[in-house]
């Protein structure tokens, strides 16, 4: 094996390197110099070790936030899957219609975050909004800014508004490369309706589904914009979720040391949920095909 | 079990057809006698899936009647024909075990448990399964696969036929010959009306008592397989079936005499006069090399020894003719003449047989 070795190629490496540099690993290492710090400014930092840390764990207000956070998350998770595949089995499957409901999903994604939070948030005002002036026509109080429950149905019919889609393009999708010959073999052995389901398009669409709960675990646990436009957080924290804790945290009161501690463990919690759901599925998948 | 007649059954793809051409099956007559073991054979896109997916009612035929005892089941649905059919390339119910799979048919027609434990064993053993019935059919080989799709089209027992849409192309072949000899086995316990669709003629050939030939979407020919050789109804099944298959040369043909170019072949019947595009046929069988100078001379191309026998391909006047050269029959080289059995000569005219009008066995 006498290669020549050209180190030079290394200088290939480095534009990219320093990108990732200064786009990731300087702005984590600042996050973590703060979150083993304190500073009272002028670049004079002061070294605390794990006290924020300690601090964020023992705080009322984090454990309520990542618990709001989780019920959120599941639920949304509850409605847009079961949804989106449900929409996706009643698309067409071909022709003109076909693409115009692909359109016609696709659009509510192409929408910016703060711009979905905004529709959302006059969709739900009592004086003016449709869905708040309705509400109040037959009796109910829909007021966002006093009421939890208002709140939480709002932001949850957002979030299934704008990412159900997101759902439905995937297993549309996973269902479109299901060959025919399964359908008919299907129908030769005079499957029902829930069969085919359950035995032809379930098993096919399991790839495509990991990739949805994750990608919609991973985004709505990092959710911001979209409450924070219409509700604020509020009433009082009642939607007040983890990032949302965290702006207020870092840029209201400008607590940047336990700020920082809480993004290193907020980061961790979602690659380590992550990574768990990931791991959790496809073993699923494997044990299935070992089982004897 | 039933008798399956095809009347005046033909088929477009497209929502409004024109021309004949727009047909994927044109005019099909033909009657599937209860209990016979068919073939339908023919060259790749010439619409054999197609006339067995309007069999199993898959596809609705655009003009025409399908009837199943005399009963018509035209428009009826895949489920109220019971039939069972088996695909080209296996389906399996990933997520089911082997035994789920092949209860599958029988559980979505709420036969009782106890006969199904039973029937299901009976196929897995004839599929030899048996062994492996516990196991997710997920993580088999393909043959394995397609033997669970057999093994499914073959579990109800009182199905009205069972189609097979070329079933054996991803088996490998040593278990090819296995898998259909058990099929065939099986149509004679059973007596099911088999349809198996393929391309390869010996897998039609030794699979079924009488075999389809489709060309082009048409029915050219149905017999059985000494018929199809012996006799072919039409150029293309002589040159489908045999290998090679038979040799076709441009002739004018007088009484009982083809004029090919400058030269004269006696044939072993009489015909009356034709009027269309005339052809003889020759099977390479019946064509033998002579040092009779009045024979067909011809320049020898090629060899080919394909084990039992050889292959000899030679050039006649802008023609390629094929010769088959028994075992230990001196090699021919050069410029040779070839004669042709006389009574072995079929005469075609527009592509179909003519039946000679005087003399000969036909």
């Amino acid at each position: 094996m006498d290669k020549p070795q050209n180190n030079r190629a290394w200088f290939m490496v480095l534009p990219v390197l320093l990108l990732v540099a200064f786009s990731a690993i300087i702005p984590l290492m600042t996050v973590v110099n703060y979150a083993f710090n304190d500073t009272f400014g002028n670049n004079a930092f002061f070294w605390v070790g794990v006290e924020w840390f300690k601090e964020t764990l023992e705080s009322d207000r984090m454990w309520g936030a990542l618990q709001r956070q989780l019920i959120f998350s599941f639920t949304i998770l509850a409605i847009e899957v079961p949804l989106g595949i449900a929409v996706a089995l009643a698309m067409p499957k071909k022709g003109v219609w076909a693409s115009v409901c692909l359109v016609l999903f696709a659009l509510p994604l192409l929408i910016p975050w703060n711009v979905v939070g905004t529709i959302w948030q006059v969709f739900a005002r009592i004086d003016i909004g449709l869905l708040g002036y309705s509400l109040g026509l037959i009796g109910i109080d829909f007021n966002l800014g006093q009421n939890a429950s208002a709140a939480w149905v709002s932001v949850i019919m957002m979030d299934v508004w704008h990412w159900t889609s997101l759902v439905v393009l995937l297993a549309y999708a996973g269902l479109q490369s299901i060959p025919d010959a399964y359908y008919q073999a299907a129908k030769i052995d005079q499957a029902s309706r829930w069969a085919v389901f359950r035995y032809v398009e379930l098993p096919k669409l399991k790839g495509v589904l990991l990739i949805a709960v994750l990608l919609r675990f991973m985004d709505s646990f990092m959710i911001y914009t979209e409450p924070f436009v219409v509700t604020g957080g509020g009433p009082g924290s009642a939607t007040t979720f983890l990032s949302i804790d965290l702006v207020k945290m870092a840029l209201g009161q400008f607590d940047l040391g336990p700020a920082a501690a809480f993004s290193i463990m907020y980061f961790l919690v979602i690659l380590l949920v992550s990574w768990a759901f990931y791991t959790i599925m496809v073993n699923l998948d494997r044990e299935e095909e070992r089982s004897e | 079990m039933a008798r399956i007649e095809l009347k005046d059954l033909a088929h477009s793809y497209l929502p409004k057809p024109g021309g004949e051409d727009d047909f994927a099956l044109k005019t099909i007559d033909l009657d599937w006698d209860d209990g016979g073991a068919y073939a339908l054979l023919g060259a790749s896109g010439c619409g054999k899936s197609t006339l067995l997916n309007i069999i199993s009612g898959l596809l609705e035929p655009t003009r025409g009647q399908i009837l199943f005892d005399g009963a018509d089941m035209t428009h009826a649905p895949t489920t109220a024909r019971n039939i069972a059919q088996v695909f080209q390339f296996p389906v399996v119910y990933d997520t089911m075990t082997v035994r789920d799979n092949l209860a599958f048919p029988l559980r979505n027609r709420g036969m009782q448990a106890s006969y199904i434990k039973e029937r299901v064993q009976q196929i897995a053993e004839m599929i030899g399964m048996d062994s492996q019935l516990s196991r997710k059919a997920r993580g088999l080989t393909a043959d394995e696969k397609q033997k669970i799709s057999l093994g499914r089209g073959m579990v109800r027992e009182d199905v009205n036929a069972i189609l097979f849409d070329e079933p054996l192309t991803v088996i490998d072949p040593h278990m090819k010959w296995e898998l259909r000899t058990q099929l065939k086995q099986l149509h004679r316990e059973f007596g099911h009306t088999m349809i198996y669709v393929t391309h390869d003629q010996t897998e039609a050939l030794t699979f079924a008592d009488k075999v389809v030939v489709m060309h082009d979407g048409r029915v050219v020919q149905l017999g059985t397989p000494e018929e199809l050789f012996e006799k072919p109804a039409h150029t293309f099944v002589g040159y489908f079936i045999g290998s090679p298959g038979m040799n076709l040369l441009d002739a004018k043909i007088d009484g009982s005499t083809a004029t090919i170019g400058s030269h004269q072949v006696p044939l072993g019947a009489g015909y009356a006069a034709l009027s269309g595009h005339t052809q003889i046929g020759i099977r390479p069988e019946f064509v033998t090399f002579t040092d009779d100078t009045n024979g067909l001379p011809v320049q020898v191309t090629q060899v080919e020894d394909v084990g039992r026998h050889r292959i000899v391909r030679v050039g006649f006047e802008g023609n390629t003719l094929c010769a088959v050269l028994p075992e230990g029959a001196p090699l021919p080289e050069g410029t040779q003449n070839i004669t042709f059995m006389p009574d072995q000569i079929g005469v075609f005219e527009n592509d179909w047989r003519v039946t000679p009008s005087t003399g000969g066995a036909s």
